[in-house]
């Protein structure tokens, strides 16, 4: 789980596997290990005051003191931000734009990258191919003002909408790191299922699919992880203020409930969890994604 | 990406009929690729068409419109508040680039030394990569308008007694210090990969020449990972001319429309009903976004051969 996850991913074995023989254990360094551990704070204090925040009560939070810890331990923070957030509503509809997200980024990326790997020489798929990715340079807020008009037209602006924008959108990547993926992939496994007599529908569901998988995983989390974190599309495209995601019905404690920070911070914890909680258990694949993804 | 082109041009002149496979035309592989092309079209190329096009008009977003020819880009560029945002969006992420990479190298440093805890470490450093950016702003909103005040005031440090996100001059501060710390985690895991990638015999032979660690970091490690830097300066850079929703969370744009970005000031043309001018501005926005990407583009075919 260490490093040899971030090794297996560069190319450069050899070298790495004799490092224990040349170098057997050196006593670690110890104010380098202290000075990092105390550099975790910056990560650590924000998280320490969105939870000792959310279980403050609320005279104890008026008082804004970020450092202080609850006492006593109170979740009355939660239930009103349940209310006031519709958190039954929001959590669910989030829910259903990264579904809609997860599903649509492995199904169509693998199909589309699996038809453009098999059809290579055809310059109708490579130029498909160039033409997706060229997609990764468009910058959102140039794309944004013509696409709330559109999905408006087409009676998208809701978030279903959402989740096929959040598909489209990150496309080009996900064939990229899977077409790679891919080339890499023995000839061999697919001229098999070929010779046996599958048809393409077969290949891909019996061969491919399965091929793709570690990649697929990948690709999958990441379009979680944006999915679910993002605030930019929802925020423009759904029109129904009732229909919006965690983290734009969050932005409602900027303005209106300034300073019941119990109920804010609460609700920050709420929004912020699900994605902490997808990392812990994934960063195999988070770590690797990255980089993959930024290595090709 | 320069790889697939190899591959395009290799495959493309000797084995033109494909030898290997024999298939008539295959109707699964269109029906795998055709529906998502036309949805990919009408999602992104459309839009993307749409905004150049109507760049060039004097439309409201609706109603009747005519052609204005370049006037939108004209008025533009003598506009302050569009000019401000693209120098604040530029030197902004300039500035942030630079923290950014300083911070994730010295990092991606330590976390592959000889330290316990490492995979503890790591995992802690790479969760700011994976929260909603919207929601840590306003956490941090908090911090500095609340917390870092009265921290100030009970030690008697004047400048901070008031909140920076206030002050029109300071307020960009607070910005470049989240969304470093948002983007921090990616860079760092990119210069964890080049790093273990470095042999390390070469370390070992400049330790028996009697380097130290900070000569043998500024004549080894520095040198030897100039394509990671590369790569990771463009990627954030090209990140950070989008900031959008942490700027949102902390700023909102202001005080008044000191923290604007280019992003912002664009999404303004749908409830100022400035859509064709703020198309004009997305046009331009697009075109400086594209020179990057094709900078970057040059860098990693160079880096190849």
């Amino acid at each position: 789980m260490s490093t040899p996850d971030l090794t297996s991913t560069s190319s450069t074995v050899p070298t790495r596997r004799s490092r224990p023989l040349i170098r057997p254990r050196r006593k670690f360094n110890l104010p380098l290990t202290i000075l990092l551990v105390v550099c975790t704070l910056t990560v650590l204090v924000p998280f320490f005051v969105t939870v000792s925040m959310a279980f403050k009560t609320g005279s104890q939070a008026v008082q804004g003191q970020a450092f202080t810890l609850p006492s006593p331990v109170s979740i009355e923070g939660f239930v009103e931000a349940w209310r006031l957030t519709d958190f039954p509503v929001s959590f669910a509809i989030s829910v259903f734009v990264s579904a809609i997200a997860v599903a649509g980024a492995v199904l169509i990326s693998t199909m589309a990258a699996y038809s453009i790997y098999a059809n290579w020489e055809r310059r109708f798929f490579r130029f498909a191919f160039f033409y997706i990715l060229a997609a990764m340079f468009l910058p959102f807020p140039v794309l944004a003002l013509s696409q709330i008009k559109l999905s408006g037209m087409v009676g998208l602006d809701t978030p279903l909408g959402v989740g096929i924008l959040h598909i489209m959108f990150h496309l080009g990547f996900n064939v990229l790191l899977l077409t790679t993926f891919l080339r890499n992939m023995p000839p061999a496994l697919e001229e098999a299922a070929r010779i046996d007599g599958a048809s393409t529908w077969q290949t891909f569901w019996r061969i491919i699919f399965p091929v793709l998988a570690p990649m697929s995983a990948t690709v999958g989390i990441f379009a979680f992880l944006f999915s679910w974190n993002d605030f930019m599309m929802p925020s423009m495209i759904i029109s129904d203020p009732s229909l919006q995601t965690l983290p734009v019905v969050n932005q409602l404690f900027q303005s209106q409930f300034s300073s019941n920070y119990h109920v804010s911070f609460a609700s920050y914890l709420m929004a912020l969890a699900p994605s902490i909680l997808v990392f812990v258990f994934t960063q195999r694949w988070v770590l690797s994604g990255v980089t993959q993804g930024a290595v090709k | 990406m320069s790889l697939t082109t190899s591959d395009a041009t290799k495959s493309a002149a000797p084995a033109r009929p494909a030898p290997t496979r024999k298939r008539g035309p295959d109707r699964t592989h269109w029906l795998f690729l055709l529906p998502t092309l036309i949805v990919f079209t009408l999602c992104i190329a459309l839009p993307a068409v749409m905004g150049i096009f109507f760049s060039f008009t004097n439309s409201v977003g609706y109603g009747d419109w005519d052609f204005v020819g370049l006037a939108n880009y004209q008025l533009m560029f003598t506009d302050p508040a569009i000019m401000w945002s693209f120098g604040f969006t530029l030197g902004f992420s300039a500035v942030t680039v630079v923290v950014t990479n300083v911070i994730a190298f010295l990092l991606a440093v330590g976390l592959t030394s000889q330290i316990r805890g490492r995979v503890v470490l790591r995992t802690i450093f790479v969760i700011p990569m994976v929260v909603s950016p919207i929601i840590i702003a306003f956490v941090f909103q908090f911090l500095f308008a609340r917390s870092l005040p009265a921290a100030a005031q009970a030690v008697g440090f004047g400048p901070l007694e008031s909140s920076i996100l206030a002050d029109s001059d300071l307020a960009w501060i607070s910005i470049v210090i989240v969304t470093a710390w948002q983007a921090i985690p990616g860079t760092m895991l990119i210069y964890i990969a080049g790093l273990v990638a470095i042999p390390h015999d070469v370390y070992e032979a400049s330790s028996i020449d009697g380097a130290g660690p900070w000569k043998q970091l500024l004549t080894i490690t520095v040198p030897l990972m100039t394509g990671y830097i590369v790569i990771n300066v463009i990627l954030t850079f090209k990140n950070f001319l989008n900031a959008y929703d942490i700027i949102v969370g902390l700023t909102d744009g202001g005080p008044g429309t000191s923290t604007r970005t280019v992003a912002m000031t664009i999404f303004s043309g749908f409830t100022d009903g400035d859509y064709a001018y703020q198309m004009a501005t997305a046009t331009i926005f697009f075109l400086i976004t594209l020179a990057i990407a094709l900078v970057q583009l040059r860098l990693m075919r160079r880096k190849e051969k």
